[in-house]
């Protein structure tokens, strides 16, 4: 029953790094079952395969594809600079990993983007 | 500059709620100020701690506009550009009464970590030789300056989350102290923060480094404990 | 909840499994992002994917690798969550992610077989 805090606490970027950390390694917990079982479909042969390709050919589901990129690449680079804080040379919360991070998973997003539409 | 300011006040216990005052601004005027000009003039029911009022002490430790600080090092200026401003006792700790916490468990956590020095030397013994320079005693340096303010433990998610979380304070002093050559109880402290409550329950949020009024960084000394605690498993040592 | 789930020996080992996987991951997810930005240009196609990846070992190994390392490194951080924010116990929690990680390992090992051997 003790006070807690509310948004106003969290508004730091480390805390926003912690939360997209967590966040995007949920959504690409739940998506990998999925993942695997799409390309499992090809133990039924390259047309189940093709089958569930063209099915996933939608908007919303390239949407979806680009997301995940986005998430992967967060959460990689922000997993990298977990590594450094925890194993690296003292050097605080790294803030300059933070946007690198954000950096990075907009170049990917973008050249995932222009992949698809090329 | 506005006049006046107002005040939310927090009354009550962890149940209750925030009454308003309005309190004439001054130039240079800290929220510490603020609240003593509340108790002496308006309410002299007001409970709160100070001692100090120059930055030393810690006690005067508050939740303002939602995140903890040192009352007496806040100026109005910077958090109520507005002329409004919120003070509320520090979070996850009971409340004794209106902006006055109970620090006892905040301290049991101190204890339970192995937070305090234990040495084998007597008065007979000539003076330990600490180099300064080493590694083990420039880590612990980085962290020595904690005076238990609290303001890191009340900025804490994972504390607000795991009631027996350790919490940052405690794992800090316990990381200067693992780095303390003259201790001689280091395996039972790396043992006292390997628990279930312990270092591996920080998630790095970063609050209480970016909180602490003395920019210690307890993030980056549990991480060292993380790093202790997993040699010591490895090598059976546990 | 028994003694060796709560022991600090045991959190040691989640916690340092977690980093090495970590690390492992970071590699592979650095390549794979590299792979989806280029495969997805013109579309996918089980034809193109298979093409690929069919009798390709140097595949195979890099991606049960990858597949081994999530399945150790996302139940950890899955067990978190569900103790933090969904609240389940201790034990429920390490269930939880135990099995899931186990669904990962058979389905990731089973999509590399499809896409490798079928």
């Amino acid at each position: 029953m003790k006070r807690r805090n509310d948004q106003r606490a969290r508004a730091h970027p480390a805390y926003w790094a912690f939360l997209m950390h967590r966040l995007s390694g949920l959504g690409l917990a739940a998506f990998l079952p999925l993942h695997f079982w799409a390309l499992g479909q090809a133990l039924q042969g390259a047309a189940a395969l093709d089958g569930f390709l063209r099915f996933a050919d939608q908007g919303l589901f390239k949407f979806a594809e680009w997301g995940l990129v986005v998430l992967l690449a967060l959460h990689m680079m922000g997993g990298v600079r977990l590594l450094l804080i925890e194993f690296g040379s003292a050097s605080g919360l790294r803030k300059d990993w933070i946007a690198g991070a954000a950096g990075f998973a907009a170049a990917a997003g973008m050249a995932f983007a222009l992949s698809l539409f090329s | 500059m506005h006049k006046t300011l107002k005040v939310k006040v927090w009354r009550g216990k962890e149940a209750g709620g925030f009454t308003a005052y309005d309190v004439p601004r001054n130039e240079s005027q800290t929220v510490l100020d603020v609240v003593t000009y509340i108790q002496r003039h308006l309410e002299p029911s007001l409970s709160y701690r100070f001692a100090c009022r120059v930055g030393m002490c810690g006690s005067c430790a508050m939740t303002v506009n939602g995140k903890a600080r040192w009352t007496c090092r806040t100026h109005i200026s910077k958090v109520a550009p507005d002329g409004e401003l919120e003070i509320a006792p520090l979070s996850n700790l009971p409340v004794i009464k209106d902006l006055a916490t109970d620090m006892s468990e905040f301290f049991d956590k101190w204890a339970r970590a192995k937070g305090q020095f234990k040495g084998e030397l007597t008065r007979d013994a000539p003076f330990a030789k600490v180099e300064p320079a080493s590694p083990e005693r420039k880590a612990a340096d980085a962290g020595i300056e904690c005076i238990g303010c609290g303001i890191c433990y009340a900025s804490c998610d994972v504390v607000s989350w795991q009631p027996d979380y350790l919490g940052p304070a405690a794992l800090n002093r316990a990381w200067t102290l693992a780095n303390d050559v003259r201790d001689v109880q280091q395996v039972e402290r790396l043992r006292a923060v390997a628990g279930d409550a312990g270092c591996h329950s920080c998630h790095t949020q970063g609050s209480c480094t970016e909180r602490c009024p003395k920019q210690l960084a307890p993030t980056m000394s549990i991480a060292g404990l993380k790093r202790k605690v997993a040699r010591a498993a490895v090598r059976g040592e546990l | 909840m028994s003694a060796t789930q709560a022991s600090g020996v045991a959190q040691a080992k989640r916690w340092y499994w977690q980093r090495i996987s970590a690390m492992v991951l970071a590699l592979c997810v650095v390549v794979h992002l590299a792979v989806m930005i280029y495969a997805v240009r013109g579309g996918l196609s089980a034809g193109e994917i298979l093409g690929r990846t069919q009798g390709n070992w140097g595949f195979a190994v890099f991606y049960a690798v990858f597949v081994v390392a999530c399945a150790v490194h996302v139940p950890v951080g899955l067990a978190n969550i569900a103790r933090e924010w969904w609240g389940l116990g201790e034990g429920a929690a390490l269930w939880l992610s135990r099995a899931f990680g186990l669904l990962l390992l058979v389905m990731g090992l089973r999509a590399v077989v499809a896409v490798v051997v079928a």
